[in-house]
């Protein structure tokens, strides 16, 4: 753990160095209380973007590769889910592992595919991918096409704690966000991720060092998928629907909106910046059309001045890591 | 002294009056889709519908205030399921209306009859809402896929258009459109020669319209909505299938996909719809009010936005007849128990199952020659009874039905 | 009447024609996109857009000034080429010292930007569009009628995409500009006006978007989402021609318009996913892509 100076002072600083855990404890103390100042289901499905806005991240914020079909993922966990609740009448809690394990095979098998090239070659592939099985899901029988999974119950977790009650949902879909969030951040820090790091900077130089970086990426990917499936199986219980909207690739895109946002390779950033978006399409709603051009603005003003996006901004003001 | 008597009793009734006409406060939600496939057909047009008939009704019942509000779900039913929720638990929304895209219908519906409240389906297509998936706090109006297949289906056969070739779009409501036409058609007498699925948005229809002429079928039954109607006519004019002597058959064409193909190209098209703006002098007087609300230039009123202002007006007159809007299933009973009667749809009924009665009529788009003005576009060439044009009680397989 | 797989034989040419047919309008559209990636390394998430806005903009020219087909096929790519120009001038240069991604993500803005004013103004459902007279009616070939338009549309494509392989590959214009990408620094040195350059092919690339899009107009319905719609298939052939190849991109263009108008006789219901299906099979046994030079 290195010393972090405080700036003007040139002592180290307990508040520097701890502030990521501070910042932990603000975001779950602000998750704690919202549910009574703000609508609950709102709060639901923002953490469960959060969470995959997070997942993404991993991939581009410190692997540096641009997943742009990860709705692939999220979207598939999010119909298994449903369907395994619906019609074969699992409990949440397979529920959930059976949408995950869907959305780690697929992760698998794109990643495979994906890996073998680099930036944006590695994106377009990814987009082509997450196409392909958007129209695989038109299709089957068991997606319900246009009108997707509806009114998927949401049960009894272990058999006892009842989904329906909005606080008992709540307060799982939190420790959910705030397992897969604290799982991240375990994954950044530690020597798996600074090899990670390292291939970001420099692919060739860590292949000379000895380290096999495709298996490395492949893992970082399938993670990815993974914990992106977390969050699109929590959402099927959650909302109760699951549809093409999960599969399409205007999902994907937003994922890389809430992240840019946010601040891409910051890891509170995805947070935020999903959080952000969902109320700005929320609050909006009313403008029809113009959402979408709207968040079209802001992906242009992002990418051309605000590229570290709202919370690397603040860190690089303050002068801490976020 | 008598006077002073006179004037006191009257003022004395006045206040007891008022005191009977309490205020009531209704809240009405038109979700809608405002930026994408169907923005023309509902979209701004719809809330423009609906404040329209706010407005009517509040000038007849002065102790109404009814507020509209309006959201665009965005074809999504998760937004679209969420908007609801938080119209319902937070701005306190009585009724929904509209709602375009029978996906994101059928989940509204859903939500609607757990919080009690009350919609009313103006936009989507899907029979099944009235069907095995009726509700009692649901009510359909302006169409579904049952009567744009009888409707049209059994119009053509009857004229001689007794064998068909169906280009499908491949997903439930195109299925559903196409296997309802079918059974129309074969009901009547007619032959279905064959048939072919596209993909949804498919934008070139070449390959689809050269099986669908090697197939010699005198027409062709378009069981898509959309692009993918205008498309497939569009390129038919190009490969000369009306040129050749067959025939396309639009199974959901609105007015405005009329007005997008142009009526070179959509001349001689026959479909069903249950409103047409120039239908007579009610449609046209209403049609001029509501061209003042929509405020755009060159937009015509669709049968989705008549619903929606034809509905909202019978849910307030229910909800003044039971004066209260708070319980969604006794509002939705009262509005069955009234008969329907509006400038733009005429007279009819609110069937047990949610399924509103009204007539439909077979149009037929002009030539651009026979066009006089800006807007004159159908021919109507039949007029079905409300008895006639929607699905039969007992085939629906609705619970409320056999209760 | 021979019969293959079941299908008659004339029937199976009909749509084979067919499929090189719109192969060719594949072409011409990853034709564009494979220039500004070839050339400027920017993956133009706009394009769809911008082949949207040359139809709309033919629709534009008959109806305020009545100037009809013909003439909107020079001047829409040239009107929509000057707002490409204006775009790279005043967004896409400041990228290009960053991560490629960037690129992306800003042309994918745009994108939602143009397609979300275009449906402010015109809806959804599309505008009228006719095909021009000269070109109406067709020839009756024995196996099927084809259209004088779609025969049309096959000669302008294959006329502009060996037109732009040409003055890319084999002049010395294309050669400076391909230099210019390699090394603009020592190309620079040479006394030649390299960002220019790069501004021009971006418009030019930008005015073949916007050619498609004014040769789509009669047959397709012109909406504000038709660019939506066909992007990501044309990602998908340019991502298997090899993403730096134009001679890639012109092949596979008119390859995969074939094998999609087979796969909609045997099996139509798949004809959307087939293109994908193919670019992860020719991603796993070459990476690059079939013609791509990059590794």
């Amino acid at each position: 753990m290195e010393r972090v100076l405080d700036p003007l002072t040139r002592k180290p600083s307990v508040w520097r160095e701890r502030s990521e855990t501070i910042a932990f404890l603000v975001m779950v103390a602000a998750l704690v209380v919202a549910p009574f100042v703000t609508y609950p289901l709102f709060l639901m499905q923002a953490m469960c973007f959060a969470l995959f806005a997070c997942a993404f991240n991993l991939l581009i914020g410190y692997v540096g590769l641009l997943s742009f079909g990860h709705a692939l993922y999220f979207g598939w966990a999010s119909y298994l889910a449903a369907y395994s609740a619906k019609a074969w009448g699992f409990p949440p809690e397979l529920a959930i592992l059976t949408g995950t394990a869907t959305a780690a095979v697929c992760g698998l098998v794109a990643g495979a595919l994906a890996i073998r090239r680099q930036g944006i070659y590695f994106a377009m592939i990814t987009l082509a991918l997450a196409q392909m099985m958007y129209f695989f899901a038109v299709q089957a029988k068991f997606t319900g096409g246009e009108d997707g999974i509806q009114s998927v119950p949401r049960g009894y977790l272990f058999g006892v704690i009842n989904l329906h009650n909005e606080l008992a949902l709540y307060v799982v879909v939190l420790v959910i966000f705030l397992a897969g969030f604290l799982f991240i951040y375990r994954i950044i820090h530690s020597p798996f991720g600074e090899v990670l790091k390292a291939i970001r900077e420099n692919e060739t130089r860590a292949i000379s060092l000895g380290y096999k970086t495709e298996r490395y990426k492949l893992t970082a990917f399938v993670l990815s998928a993974t914990l992106a499936g977390v969050a699109g199986s929590t959402k099927a219980l959650v909302v109760q629907i699951a549809s093409l909207t999960d599969v399409n690739w205007p999902m994907s895109g937003e994922v890389v909106l809430m992240s840019l946002v946010g601040g891409l390779g910051t890891i509170f950033g995805p947070v935020v910046g999903s959080f952000v978006i969902l109320i700005m399409q929320y609050k909006l709603a009313f403008l029809g059309e113009w959402v979408l051009v709207i968040q079209g603005v802001i992906f242009v003003a992002c990418v051309l001045l605000f590229r570290r996006g709202l919370i690397g901004e603040l860190a690089r003001w303050l002068r801490i890591k976020l | 002294m008598r006077k002073t008597l006179g004037l006191a009793a009257l003022a004395a009734a006045l206040v007891c009056g008022a005191a009977n006409a309490q205020q009531i406060n209704v809240k009405i939600g038109v979700l809608t889709d405002m930026a994408s496939l169907y923005a023309d057909d509902t979209g701004i047009g719809s809330v423009a519908a609906a404040k329209l008939a706010a407005q009517d009704f509040m000038k007849d019942h002065a102790n109404f205030k009814v507020d509209v509000i309006s959201a665009d779900h965005q074809n999504k039913a998760d937004i679209g399921t969420q908007i609801v929720n938080q119209w319902i638990d937070v701005e306190h929304v009585d009724m929904i209306a509209d709602v375009p895209n029978s996906g994101v219908a059928l989940a509204v519906s859903e939500v609607v009859k757990q919080k009690n409240k009350v919609f009313v389906a103006s936009g989507p297509a899907s029979s099944d809402l009235t069907g095995p998936k009726c509700s009692p706090n649901t009510v359909h109006w302006t169409y579904d896929t049952w009567m744009l297949a009888n409707g049209t289906g059994k119009a053509i056969v009857k004229n001689g258009g007794d064998t068909w070739f169906f280009l499908t779009s491949d997903y439930a409501f195109g299925h559903a459109l196409e296997r309802d036409t079918m059974a129309v058609v074969k009901a009547n007498g007619g032959k279905v020669l064959g048939a072919v699925r596209h993909p949804i948005n498919t934008s070139d229809f070449s390959s689809f319209l050269l099986q669908a002429q090697a197939s010699k079928a005198k027409i062709i039954g378009l069981a898509n909505a959309g692009g993918d109607t205008i498309n497939a006519i569009k390129q038919g004019a190009e490969f000369g299938i009306v040129a050749g002597g067959q025939k396309f058959a639009g199974l959901l064409i609105f007015a405005p996909d009329v007005a997008a193909l142009g009526l070179k190209t959509a001349q001689g098209l026959q479909f069903t719809e249950t409103f047409y703006w120039d239908l007579n002098d009610g449609t046209r007087a209403w049609t001029k009010r509501w061209d003042k609300e929509r405020n755009a230039a060159g937009k015509l009123p669709s049968m989705n936005m008549a619903g929606v202002y034809a509905g909202t007006l019978h849910y307030l007159k229910a909800v003044a007849a039971i004066k209260s809007a708070a319980d969604g299933k006794a509002v939705v009973a009262e509005m069955k128990k009234l008969p329907t009667d509006d400038a733009l749809f005429g007279k009819g009924s609110v069937r047990v199952d949610g399924r509103v009665l009204h007539p439909a009529y077979l149009f037929e788009v002009k030539k651009p020659e026979e066009s006089k003005y800006p807007g004159d576009l159908y021919h109507v060439r039949a007029t079905i009874p409300a008895n006639e044009a929607f699905r039969p009680l007992k085939d629906g397989n609705c619970p409320l039905a056999s209760g | 009447m021979v019969e293959i797989f079941g299908i008659p034989s004339a029937a199976l040419f009909g749509q084979l024609l067919i499929g090189l047919i719109n192969g060719s309008f594949y072409a011409l559209l990853s034709l564009g996109l494979a220039v500004i990636f070839g050339m400027l390394n920017i993956i133009n998430f706009a394009h769809g857009a911008q082949y949207m806005l040359g139809a709309v903009a033919a629709y534009l020219l008959l109806q305020s000034t009545g100037l009809g087909y013909w003439p909107a096929l020079i001047i829409a790519p040239i009107v929509v080429g000057a707002a490409g120009i204006l775009i790279e001038r005043f967004f896409l240069q400041w990228l290009y010292k960053l991560d490629h991604l960037y690129g992306l993500l800003l042309t994918f803005g745009l994108a939602l930007i143009l397609e979300g004013v275009a449906r402010h103004h015109f809806g959804s459902a599309g505008l009228p569009y006719t095909l021009p007279d000269s070109l109406r009616g067709g020839r009756n070939l024995g196996f099927m009628f084809l259209p004088n338009y779609r025969l049309w549309v096959i000669v302008a494509s294959l006329t502009v995409c060996l037109g732009t392989w040409f003055v890319i590959e084999r002049t010395k214009f294309g050669s400076y500009l391909r230099a210019a990408t390699e090394n603009p620094t020592l190309v620079r040195a040479f006394g030649i006006n390299v960002p220019r350059m790069i501004t021009l092919t971006y418009g030019f690339g930008v005015a073949l978007a916007a050619f498609a899009g004014v040769m789509a107009a009669p047959i397709y319905n012109v909406s504000p989402n038709m660019g939506s719609e066909l992007i990501i298939v044309v990602f998908a052939v340019v991502v298997i021609g090899g993403m730096g190849s134009i001679l890639g991109a012109i092949v596979t263009g008119f390859g995969l318009g074939v094998i999609e108008g087979l796969t909609k006789v045997f099996f139509p219901e798949a004809s959307n996913t087939v293109i994908f299906v193919i670019m992860a099979l020719v991603l796993l046994v070459r990476p690059a892509g079939l013609f791509g030079r990059r590794a």
